[in-house]
């Protein structure tokens, strides 16, 4: 039995190329049929995401070539360009996987979605019974590994989005932020996805200004939070904790003056602020004040790419795990090899 | 307070006396041995932290938890070894000051609760232990000679709850430093991996004063119980005594009042138990200068 995978990545093609190659989540199931249906496949798997398109498969055929296949696969119109194409057989493909299943092929490397995707794709093709002893084995190893390294090395550690950022400095300037108070300054697509970072961990107290008060009370709904009319933000300042503003104001609408007299009221709490509006709506002043952290799209974004180098530099201790894994694999697979059963062909449940 | 009290080692029955008179017992090596002990589990759980934060590799701070413990359980066994010897609470000369203030922090530090346990406080702790504990082995052997007393309870209060006030401004210094460096990182915009290891400022901020507090409640009543031994007052230790009470009141009463902001209350915690320390010997050098 030969293990192969073909397929086509961000590392291989752009997403116009890649486009092409995918296979939406509604037709996945004819896919199937359509994999189980080619006499040269004893098992198959396919993952499709916006990123990557690949096909895990088993043959019997040691020399299972790459273009034949995907032309018999995507149909005689084929699929243009074959060029970004590739393909790995036997050991390499094991590798591919594991590190597909930890991230480490991902464009932002050690993002965890893609190790529900390969599962979701496993789990799909197992119900419809493309799999067979050797992918089952493989991809229930892969996702031991994906765990494995997950929790024993900083792949997934930090941020790296400037949203994500802003969340995390807010935890670890307030712990806990259910009991915290945070104003939405200007209901823009970065802001909106800010604060759906901040309601995902726990914050319960949002409020939303918009100068469009129906855009604000569609975010302020979907936070469980309140709106509020822009004329009146400034009146909820008293006892906030963090700001997320992102107003297209043309200068800055928070300034020291402002703020150091509410601020005589409340020392004894800090004050979050993340300036994402360019012009800034905060004066740069106001980080010198005690007890207020401003942080604009600069200098998260610094924060963030900083957390993406560690990233890469984990990469390396990463690969060293997986290693091992994939010299187990190896073993294994050896020993069946020389146990080998006769495959059965790829039998489609009876509906 | 305590330190107005370190002298009273030499009080037999409210007469002063000399170290140089033959009722004095010498502490023995074997005794000292695990403060010794203790010093080198702190340094291991210091050493430790370094390492962990300088390989920027992701290890458990529990590790150095573990340190603190065992230099704890070590620094216990002295005091209860001490204190059958000398048949009362081992403060009686500057050698079982410092152990004694040493263990109060770690024991503060080990129920303050385990947000903060697990942490990186225990990288702070360690090396303030540490460094209390070499100054105790370092003490001249004159100073480690203690007498045999009558025990009085008001004077035992007095000296433990002062101690344990004292452990607590140490701890309250440390949650201060921990405070100035998680504010200096959030200053600078450029928050390393070790911001992201120490607890909250906001919880940082919660924990300086509730150690502020809780020392000064235990000094209170140190103080209190200090007007009830029935010796003569030395007035200089006394006074500074006071002084030290009313430092600390003021923090207190500016942070409730929210007179001042959470960066200055932790720098002010940090300077006055600095002054507490530096002091030390200074007052009572001053209390014990022969008069004309």
């Amino acid at each position: 039995m030969n293990i192969f995978c073909f397929g086509i990545s961000h590392q291989t093609a752009n997403v116009e190329v890649r486009e092409r190659f995918a296979i939406p989540d509604s037709a996945l199931v004819d896919s199937l049929n359509r994999l189980a249906q080619m006499s040269s496949v004893n098992e198959g798997v396919l993952l499709s995401t916006c990123n990557r398109t690949e096909f895990y498969l088993v043959s019997q055929d040691a020399q299972l070539d790459i273009e034949p296949f995907i032309q018999d696969f995507y149909g005689t119109s084929g699929v243009g360009d074959l060029e970004h194409l590739f393909r790995l057989a036997a050991i390499p493909t094991v590798r591919h996987l594991f590190r597909v299943a930890s991230g480490l092929e991902s464009m932002v490397i050690g993002e965890t979605e893609i190790f529900g995707q390969v599962k979701r794709a496993y789990e799909t093709a197992a119900k419809f019974g493309t799999t067979g002893k050797i992918l089952n084995r493989l991809f229930q190893k892969a996702f031991h590994v994906g765990k494995h390294v997950r929790s024993t090395t900083a792949i997934t550690r930090g941020s790296i989005s400037v949203g994500s950022v802003a969340v995390d400095l807010a935890h670890q300037i307030f712990g806990e932020l259910s009991g915290c108070k945070i104003m939405i300054l200007g209901a823009g697509d970065t802001s909106e996805k800010t604060a759906r970072g901040f309601h995902s961990r726990g914050a319960r107290q949002i409020f939303v200004s918009n100068r469009s008060h129906s855009r604000a009370v569609a975010l302020a709904e979907a936070m469980e939070g309140r709106a509020l009319r822009f004329d009146d933000w400034e009146g909820e300042f008293q006892d906030l904790d963090i700001l997320v503003t992102s107003t297209a104001a043309p200068h800055a609408i928070l300034t020291k003056e402002k703020l150091e007299p509410i601020l005589r009221t409340r020392r004894d709490r800090p004050l979050f602020i993340i300036d994402l509006a360019i012009p800034r709506d905060v004066e740069p002043a106001v980080h010198y004040l005690d007890g207020v952290f401003v942080y604009d799209l600069d200098s998260l974004q610094v924060i963030a790419e900083r957390k993406l180098d560690a990233r890469k530099k984990e990469a390396d201790a990463c690969d060293g795990l997986i290693e091992k894994h994939v010299r187990d694999f190896e073993t294994w697979l050896n020993r069946a090899a020389q146990t080998a059963i006769p495959p059965a062909a790829i039998e489609l449940p009876r509906t | 307070m305590i330190l107005s009290d370190l002298a009273l080692y030499k009080l037999v029955d409210g007469r002063r006396c000399s170290q140089r008179f033959g009722f004095v017992s010498d502490m023995s090596w074997s005794d000292r041995v695990w403060v010794v002990f203790a010093l080198v589990c702190f340094l291991l759980g210091f050493g430790y932290s370094v390492y962990s934060l300088a390989t920027g590799k992701f290890l458990m701070p529990r590790n150095t938890f573990f340190a603190i413990c065992a230099g704890f359980l070590f620094q216990t066994i002295y005091l209860v070894v001490r204190g059958q010897e000398i048949g009362r609470c081992p403060i009686t000369n500057r050698f079982e000051v410092i152990v004694f203030m040493t263990w109060s922090m770690v024991l503060i530090y080990l129920v303050i609760g385990p947000a903060y346990r697990l942490s990186l406080m225990g990288a702070f702790t360690a090396p303030v232990a540490s460094a209390l504990s070499i100054v105790a082995i370092l003490m001249p052997p004159a100073d480690t000679i203690s007498a045999k007393i009558k025990v009085n309870p008001w004077l035992e209060a007095h000296t433990s709850f002062s101690m344990v006030a004292c452990g607590a401004f140490a701890l309250a210094c440390v949650a201060g430093v921990m405070y100035l460096f998680q504010e200096s990182q959030l200053k600078t915009r450029q928050p390393g991996s070790i911001f992201f290891r120490l607890p909250p400022i906001t919880a940082l901020s919660i924990a300086n004063s509730r150690l502020l507090l809780l020392g000064f409640a235990l000094l209170t009543i140190g103080l209190g119980t200090g007007f009830l031994i029935g010796a003569r007052i030395n007035w200089v230790q006394a006074t500074w005594s006071i002084l030290v009470w009313c430092v600390y009141g003021g923090i207190l009463i500016a942070r409730v009042r929210h007179a001042m902001a959470a960066k200055w209350v932790a720098t002010l915690s940090i300077v006055a138990f600095s002054l507490l320390l530096g002091t030390f010997w200074g007052i009572r050098f001053i209390s014990e200068r022969p008069s004309f």
